[in-house]
């Protein structure tokens, strides 16, 4: 897997041939502002699922640092107690900025947890960059954890993330204010236009405290459900597309970064970017032609 | 922390990413050091993997393969690195990772520091150890992986 974070090319054949062993895992997006207690309710939800014999893999992804490159990865804090367990395998990685660190090893470490025979596959990201919302689609069901005391951040909630919610987990509910978070949400939900279309799936909002493993069960029960309604609604074919679809995107705009991550700096970047700072050169056709580079 | 800020901007960012697992073993509770050599390694343009307090060298090293790091470091206040600090290694033997590098840190007598070397910790660092120090070790070390893999 170390691999693929680096593009290893050694990588491509490893993928290449255990991709006809993956499609059997299902995966769950958890996204949420920053300390909502997504990795708490991950490893909540991880002792639920060894309860009930499901093997589970785990993405964390926290932002590098946009100065550095480098990155703490801290998620694992919360999630120790599963260190030896051989039916939970976590993964923590960066986003590494936007030169296709996260589009290009996430895609493909979530084939190897899949291949690897997992049940559930969960991947938590804090949701707010455009990489992280694209690895969320690639789940089946998006939980989006809420925390009360964020006043009116419900509106200020990316929208990106507001939409791809399946599940709303009001965590911290010992907190107050909780209840006023969930009807938010539900009004929120019952302008939508989808609210009023009787096979539309209506995202359900419970609240959970993680520290401690209250909410667990009703959660688990909300993505049962919301399996049960895209097995009755959409054939696994077609859930199947929309992963594979995303997947490709993934992995074309991976590449692509990668590209431009290695022309940047070469003498054919530079004497263009002269060009254009000389006027010679319109930045568009600067661009046509660093483009036509790379391919 | 504002001593490594400074110093980000000659060190040359990593190849390609190299990532360390740092860790606590043992019952005390301070991880301000751990921390400390954490934010360093960040600013370094490390990937740290980051376990927080009370973790088992088996824990340790599970935790080391799963995350495919490049070496572990240890922070050690407790006074049991001369058992706690061999288990890791025991256990990443055990694991087939004996080439993953594992360096300690913490007050840790000089006879012991020996003792620990002999047994395969790579560097031990004691307390007021400038960080960039840590930070040259722990790129060296890894680079020496990657040539290896
Ligand atoms: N009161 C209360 N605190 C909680 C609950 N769940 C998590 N916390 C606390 O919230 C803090 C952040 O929890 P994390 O699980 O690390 O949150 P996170 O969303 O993963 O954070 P990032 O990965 O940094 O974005 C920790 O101190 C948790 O103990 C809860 O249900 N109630
Ligand atoms: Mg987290």
């Amino acid at each position: 897997m170390r691999w693929l974070d680096d593009g290893r090319p050694e990588a491509r054949a490893e993928l290449d041939a255990l991709y006809p062993h993956t499609g059997n895992a299902y995966f769950i997006g958890i996204t949420g502002h920053p300390g909502s207690g997504k990795s708490t309710l991950v490893d909540a939800f991880i002792r639920l699922c060894r309860e009930r014999d499901l093997t589970v893999a785990c993405i964390a992804v926290d932002p590098s640092s946009p100065f550095s490159g480098g990155a703490i990865l801290g998620d694992r804090v919360r999630m120790n107690r599963h260190a030896l367990d051989d039916g939970v395998f976590i993964r923590s990685v960066a986003t590494r900025g936007n030169l296709g660190g996260l589009s290009r090893s996430t895609p493909a470490s979530v084939q190897v947890m899949d291949a690897m025979g997992f049940d559930i596959v969960l991947i938590e990201t804090v949701g707010v960059g455009q990489d992280e919302i694209d690895i969320v689609r690639l789940a089946d069901t998006n939980v989006v954890v809420m925390v009360p005391g964020l006043g009116d951040d419900i509106q200020a909630t990316k929208a990106g993330v507001m939409e791809i919610a399946d599940i709303f987990a009001v965590n911290k509910s010992d907190l107050d204010g909780a209840d006023r978070v969930v009807r938010e949400i539900k009004t929120m939900l019952s302008m939508n236009e989808s609210a009023d279309d009787e096979d539309a799936w209506i995202p359900s909002v419970l609240k959970t405290v993680a520290t401690h493993q209250e909410g667990l069960e009703p959660l688990f029960e909300a993505v049962e459900a919301h399996r049960d309604w895209l097995q009755a609604h959409r054939s696994d074919r077609d859930r199947d597309r929309q992963r594979i679809e995303q997947l490709v995107r993934l992995v074309i705009s991976g590449e692509f970064d990668a590209r431009i991550g290695r022309l940047l700096g070469t003498d054919t970047w530079k004497s263009h970017l002269e060009a254009v700072l000389d006027r010679t050169e319109t930045p568009y056709e600067a661009a046509d032609a660093l483009f036509d580079e790379i391919f | 922390m504002s001593e490594t800020q400074t110093k980000q901007s000659d060190a040359s960012p990593p190849e390609t990413t190299h990532r360390v697992l740092i860790g606590k073993v043992g019952l005390d509770g301070h991880d301000r050091g751990a921390k400390v050599i954490a934010r360093a390694l960040r600013d370094a343009g490390f990937e740290v993997i980051y376990t927080g307090l009370h973790q088992t060298p088996e824990a340790v090293a599970a935790t080391a393969v799963q995350e495919d790091v490049d070496g572990v470091g240890i922070s050690i206040l407790s006074g049991a690195h001369n058992t706690l600090v061999p288990e890791i290694i025991e256990a990443l033997e055990e694991r087939g990772a004996d080439d993953i590098f594992v360096f300690a840190g913490g007050i840790i007598p000089e006879d012991d520091i020996a003792t620990l070397k002999d047994q395969g910790v790579r560097a031990v660092f004691t307390p007021g150890t400038p960080t960039r120090e840590v930070i040259d070790f722990v790129r060296d070390a890894c680079r020496e992986q990657a040539d290896n893999r």
